[in-house]
């Protein structure tokens, strides 16, 4: 368990590197309402290092906080806080979880070596810009995890393109990569769109994305 | 430990609240505050955002003088409420419909709301959100227009933005040992008046003695330190404005000129092309972001106007 201001977080040690433990960790980022996977899935089993997973806050084994108040940049610094824990490491994330990988490796271009955003729960967001507001009536009954204010808030978060795209930006500028950012989804949601656009992002399938960042 | 001194600051014209209660909103204790008649009809007050319900001590008991009963909430995280998990915009709103239900027996009918800075802010979008819950409104500016940052090139902007970031995801590492800064009551009241030059140092004086405890080692802002000013995010002000032209219920908007810190540099062409039909407007030039605390008793009048005979 990592802390997280007042949030405790799961970080799950799935395996270790495949010739005997080292190498760069692989950090697995769950999409929305599901969790850390018991095993390597399949499409991470080549990645040479350690593979991590982290349990998002309000999912899988980390805390259920009291009320709601989710965001991406929420999440961002949860995975930061994994980054504090393995160092450097490459990050691949399903769903809300690769948009996350995004703004990590925007976030900590030092620390991410290589983003890959694939298929999963919570990759659309909720649009470009505010739909109509919705304010929930009544307190929900949480028997999560998934805690029902994660499921209501980080499915109606507003990602406008050119917010996504700065972080990407920001990951091909200061990573020193050249391919900073895969984009290995089937579903190009607006901002995951703009994203594969900008230089230093490449589309291309998660298991060729893991063999290019484990070269790097 | 905590202190528990009652100072003896006082500010002319500031009234601690005849009741304080607490109310529970998805979970989070917030703290309360009432001034007037319990059994007048309530008008709903929001602060802004770093600013604490007690912020109200000369403005409430005006309103209560006029025949209302003034009912301010500290916001999650600020004043005497409870420090949350998690906060947000979203949370705000929820706890702005909590308190509108601690009002009476559910369901509670539409009352008049008057919001400050973000606390305005969040007023606009739960009249457009629950029109049904609002009478009327006053947003004391508390209408954003534009980023605040300067016009930079791009390449500059990607590095000023890392920067930013880095610096906000090194305070979430700390998060859990991030306490803040003890001191006097006048080296608290000193920092605040350089975020808010314009306020008077006897008013920022004793802004400390409510907004702050009194640990063994000084005095401490109560609000959660998890929180900074600033910040980023993928909200735009324009989206807070582009709520304003659909309101269906009266609106006061009240704006003060005088550019500081903390203000939004909101301008009358701002905001008149975006007033709904019947909507005033009123222009302070010689007054700030705080205008209902540079001039209570003008506010106050305005507001008293505005909304009419308490009902």
């Amino acid at each position: 368990m990592l802390g997280h201001n007042k949030v405790d977080l799961a970080l799950h040690h799935l395996r270790d590197g495949l010739d005997g433990g080292g190498g760069r960790p692989l950090l697995h980022l769950h999409g929305l309402g599901e969790r850390s996977p018991e095993v390597v899935p399949a499409r991470l089993a080549h990645w040479p290092g350690p593979v991590w997973a982290l349990d998002l806050t309000g999912h899988g084994a980390s805390t259920v906080p009291a009320g709601g108040g989710y965001s991406a940049e929420l999440l961002m610094a949860d995975a930061d806080i994994a980054l504090a824990s393995l160092g450097e490491a490459t990050v691949y994330g399903r769903g809300l979880g690769g948009y996350v990988a995004l703004l990590i490796a925007g976030g900590r271009p030092e620390l991410v070596r290589g983003a890959v955003i694939d298929d999963g729960p919570g990759l659309i967001g909720g649009g470009t810009e505010p739909g109509t507001p919705f304010v929930l009536p009544e307190p929900f009954t949480v028997t999560g995890p998934p805690d029902p204010y994660a499921l209501l808030e980080l499915s109606s978060d507003v990602r406008p393109p050119d917010y996504a795209t700065t972080f990407a930006r920001q990951a091909a500028t200061l990573s020193g990569l050249d391919v900073a950012v895969a984009v290995a989804s089937v579903n190009r949601p607006v901002w995951l769109a703009a994203v594969a656009q900008e230089p230093g992002v490449r589309s291309m399938s998660a298991v060729d994305a893991l063999a290019l960042f484990a070269a790097v | 430990m905590t202190i528990d001194d009652a100072p003896a600051v006082t500010y002319p014209g500031a009234h601690a609240p005849a009741r304080d209660r607490t109310v529970v909103s998805h979970g989070v204790r917030l703290a309360v505050h009432e001034w007037g008649d319990e059994a007048a009809p309530p008008v709903v007050l929001a602060h802004g955002g770093f600013d604490f319900g007690r912020t109200y001590d000369v403005f409430a008991p005006m309103l209560a003088a006029g025949g209302w009963r003034v009912v301010v909430w500290d916001q999650r995280g600020h004043g005497d409420s409870q420090h949350a998990h998690l906060y947000s915009w979203e949370t705000d709103l929820r706890d702005a419909v909590s308190v509108l239900n601690s009002l009476g027996p559910h369901p509670v009918g539409p009352v008049p709301v008057v919001g400050h800075s973000k606390g305005g802010a969040v007023m606009v979008q739960l009249a457009g959100s629950l029109p049904h819950r609002v009478r009327r409104i006053v947003n004391i500016d508390g209408l954003p227009t534009r980023r605040n940052w300067p016009d930079v090139p791009d390449h500059q902007r990607t590095k000023m933005f890392a920067g930013e970031l880095a610096g906000w995801l090194d305070h979430r590492r700390r998060g859990h040992e991030v306490v803040r800064r003890p001191g006097t009551i006048d080296e608290l009241a000193e920092r605040r008046g350089r975020m808010n030059p314009r306020l008077a140092p006897e008013w920022l004086r004793y802004l400390v003695t409510m907004g702050a405890r009194h640990d063994e080692d000084g005095w401490r802002w109560k609000i959660d330190p998890i929180m900074r000013l600033g910040g980023f995010g993928p909200w735009r002000p324009e989206w807070a404005m582009a709520r304003l032209p659909g309101l269906s219920m009266p609106l006061l908007a009240v704006i003060g000129l005088q550019p500081e810190a903390m203000g939004w540099t909101t301008q009358p062409d701002d905001l008149l092309p975006n007033l709904p039909p019947g909507a005033r407007l009123e222009v302070f030039e010689d007054a700030g972001h705080f205008v209902h605390i540079e001039q209570p008793a003008r506010v106050a009048e305005l507001v008293l106007d505005f909304l009419g005979e308490p009902a």
